[in-house]
């Protein structure tokens, strides 16, 4: 199955490329835009006997190591 | 006293870590490779500056999982010194041992100066040999530095005295311009609620000498020294 994981900045954590974006942005006339967040972004392949086998090991693997709780959220997509 | 210095692929100030030590502090050291058993008797781990692992993923996340890291654990649970340094201190965040994160700085520039420390609690072994409100002057170099952790972790960290170094002005004073990275509270270094594991981004291995611009450094690990000493007289 392919899995894709995105992984935010939590709210109250500062983002400090977001917001240089976000000034880009405004310079180049796009002053329509706000709040922007960087995250990150990882697809992978993944062998799984169900679907709810490979959302509980794709859950388990963000909280070990892709995502770090203490500052960032995820959420996931799995497909196939 | 016996200090080990943890090598990781990747770990840069390793070497002035040992070098500080040794040569500055006459003290006895040994460098451990991360996948290494730990063997033998040690008073005092350090995690050292540098970019383990490339700073891939998070900087610390993937050093967290190296072989050793589960021994450092057990030692510290076990009541052993661990201190981490820049790098160290972001991968002793993301191993647990230490409350919070370490983000991207909020100037977003990697900085690389002097900044004056106010060391606010000394009934630590890390900070014993220090005055309370004592300033060091001990230089930071780094990208992601800027501390963080939620409002309730925060408190706690307060009411527990964990906050072991402010980042002030000369006048000692913990103002926004004081503050090199952004760090909430000016926060420079933490320790956990045992006070036997501790954390702080700037380099004190790089303010052990005079030639280096700074002795400041040198009250960190003398603390640490005096603290073991007084382990063994009360073991003995």
């Amino acid at each position: 199955m392919r899995v894709k994981i995105f992984v935010s900045l939590k709210s109250g954590v500062l983002d400090p490329q977001g917001k240089a974006i976000e000034r880009s942005l405004h310079t180049l006339g796009y002053g329509e835009v706000q709040d922007v967040r960087m995250g990150k972004y990882l697809e992978l392949n993944v062998e799984a006997s169900s679907y709810e086998a490979a959302e509980s090991r794709i859950r388990e693997m963000c909280e070990k190591l892709l995502a770090n709780p203490v500052i960032e959220d995820y959420r996931f997509e799995i497909e196939g | 006293m016996r200090w080990g210095v943890i090598v990781f692929p990747g770990s840069c100030d390793d070497q002035d870590v040992f070098d500080a030590l040794k040569r500055d502090m006459g003290q006895k050291v040994k460098f451990l490779w991360h996948k290494d058993d730990l063997v033998g008797h040690f008073d005092c781990l350090v995690l050292p500056g540098g970019f383990s692992y490339g700073d891939y993923l998070r900087c610390g996340a993937v050093a967290r999982f190296s072989p050793i890291m589960r021994r450092v654990v057990e030692f510290a649970r076990q009541g052993g010194l661990v201190l981490g340094i820049c790098n160290g201190f972001q991968i002793l965040c993301e191993s647990g041992l230490l409350p919070g994160a370490l983000v991207r700085n909020a100037g977003l520039q990697f900085v690389c100066q002097q900044v004056m420390l106010r060391v606010e609690e000394t009934d630590t072994p890390f900070t014993c040999e220090a005055k309370k409100g004592q300033l060091l002057k001990i230089p930071v170099k780094h990208g992601e530095g800027c501390y963080y952790a939620d409002p309730a972790t925060l408190e706690q960290l307060r009411k527990n005295h964990q906050i072991l170094l402010r980042y002030v002005d000369a006048k000692g004073r913990a103002s926004p311009s004081a503050n090199p990275n952004g760090s909430l509270d000016n926060i420079a270094g933490v320790c956990n609620e045992t006070r036997n594991v501790f954390g702080l981004m700037p380099h004190p291995e790089d303010a052990c000498n005079m030639r280096l611009g700074s002795e400041d450094g040198r009250k960190i690990f003398s603390s640490i020294a005096a603290a073991c000493a007084q382990r063994e007289h009360r073991r003995a």
